[in-house]
């Protein structure tokens, strides 16, 4: 495995991502990466989720990574999800690192100033998981780089995941705060991390035509997150953190595309995470098995 | 012991296996009078509130545009209701108030299904409100212009 593998990962995900992109497609998508708003997926529908990363670290091989999501509403108040995930890194090798189920719990009926969320998440991975969709603890971009995936590989991570989602709409904006607990369920302690988001609409307004391009199918922002220590060791010292600008696009009824180049903000981080998103809805999945127009 | 902690892992998976199933069968539906009495509920000060974009053309193709987007796979393209979402041409949403409308898009209904529609930013919401009001009632003649 060499450079040229994951420039063709790199190659096949951007593939993939135009054809998706000419074939005819609104979802409300947030542009995030990493934080979770309010919003859940509506009752019945589906979301297949492509979340491919190509990620640059200071010292060590390059690698890409890719989740495949699919979410699904149970109810108006429960939304559940599960992802597939694998990684590639340069001049080592492409390998299946795991799985996650995870589900979200809005307790409140009604909108308020700060509505929050109930996060549960169960994995199932190995230590060479590359798709960085949370930051806690001290895991750190470096350390994870300069272990080979041989190596890396054997390491089971066993793992529950809590979050606090705490999310915010006012005057187009929305402002969404996720304070996040980890457990490695072979007896290691609580590892502690959070994610921000803030974002807008470029347009408030819909225009009355049908477009593609217009200001109103885009959403921008920023997202920022990272580790906060361990129950024994609650600091930001030796902890990654990431910034980035975020943007999601929705060019059709059900499909949204997003973006974001994260920056890493300390010495433990990786350089830079290239962060790409494709995201199609099917409406009404059990009607359509049972054959419903 | 193992076999004891065996059989109840196996327990606690089916009992897992099966909530969701008991969840979505118990959950309310949302019929045309349960939109009726949810209306009903909206706070008095959001009865008050007027559409900014009242009376305007513009908003009505708007906010049409918008339910086809968001709203019609529920309530049908021509909000005459489906299995998923009750029909939206019934008097008692046609002639709501517009902050009742509103709110209730705002809100939702998250424990019969509806969606609470705040991911919207708050101008597009008004603009569905222009495009529900301009609904003919149920029985009348449909303008595709509107």
């Amino acid at each position: 495995m060499t450079q040229t593998t994951l420039l063709r990962f790199g190659l096949s995900a951007s593939l993939l991502l135009l054809l998706l992109l000419v074939a005819l497609p609104a979802s409300s998508q947030t542009p995030y990466f990493v934080t979770y708003t309010h919003y859940l997926e509506e009752p019945g529908n589906l979301e297949i989720s492509f979340l491919p990363t190509i990620g640059v670290p200071k010292t060590g091989p390059r690698f890409g990574s890719a989740l495949l999501e699919f979410e699904y509403g149970m109810t108006g108040w429960w939304t559940t999800e599960l992802y597939l995930d694998g990684q590639t890194t340069a001049g080592q090798s492409t390998l299946f690192t795991g799985w996650r189920w995870e589900n979200r719990f809005r307790p409140l009926a009604r909108e308020h100033w700060i509505n929050p969320v109930l996060y549960v998440e169960y994995e199932r991975l190995n230590g060479a998981d590359r798709t960085l969709r949370e930051v806690v603890g001290f895991d750190s971009g470096r350390e994870q780089a300069e272990t080979p995936n041989a190596l890396a590989r054997q390491e089971e991570e066993h793992e529950v995941e809590l979050r606090l989602i705490l999310s915010s709409n006012t005057h187009g904006w929305n402002l969404a705060e996720n304070f996040l607990a980890v457990k490695n369920l072979s007896g290691e302690p609580w590892e502690f991390g959070y994610a921000v988001g803030v974002s807008r609409p470029l347009a408030l307004e819909a225009s009355a035509r049908t477009c593609r391009l217009c200001l109103e199918n885009f959403t921008g922002g920023v997202e920022l997150s990272g580790g906060l220590g361990t129950r024994e060791r609650l600091t930001l010292s030796g902890t990654s953190h990431y910034i980035g600008p975020v943007l999601n696009w929705t060019p059709a009824p059900g499909w949204a595309v997003r973006f974001s180049p994260s920056f890493g903000l300390t010495h433990e981080a990786h350089r830079l995470l290239l962060r790409f998103g494709v995201s199609y809805e099917v409406a009404d999945l059990v009607g359509r098995l049972r054959g419903r127009p | 012991m193992i076999a004891r902690t065996a059989g109840r892992l196996r327990l606690t998976a089916l009992l897992i296996w099966i909530a969701p199933f008991v969840v979505v069968a118990a959950q309310k539906k949302f019929d045309p009078q349960a939109l009726r009495s949810a209306l009903e509920k909206a706070p008095p000060r959001f009865a008050q509130m007027t559409n900014p974009y009242e009376g305007q053309p513009a908003a009505v193709a708007a906010g049409e545009k918008l339910f086809r987007h968001h709203c019609a796979e529920c309530h049908g393209q021509h909000a005459e209701g489906t299995h998923r979402g009750p029909r939206l041409d019934q008097p008692w949403v046609v002639g709501a108030r517009p902050g009742v409308l509103f709110w209730f898009l705002t809100n939702g209904d998250i424990r019969r299904g509806m969606p609470a529609w705040s991911r919207l930013p708050e101008q597009q919401r008004w603009q569905l409100v222009s495009f529900l009001r301009s609904l003919p009632p149920a029985g009348g003649d449909r303008n595709p212009q509107r």
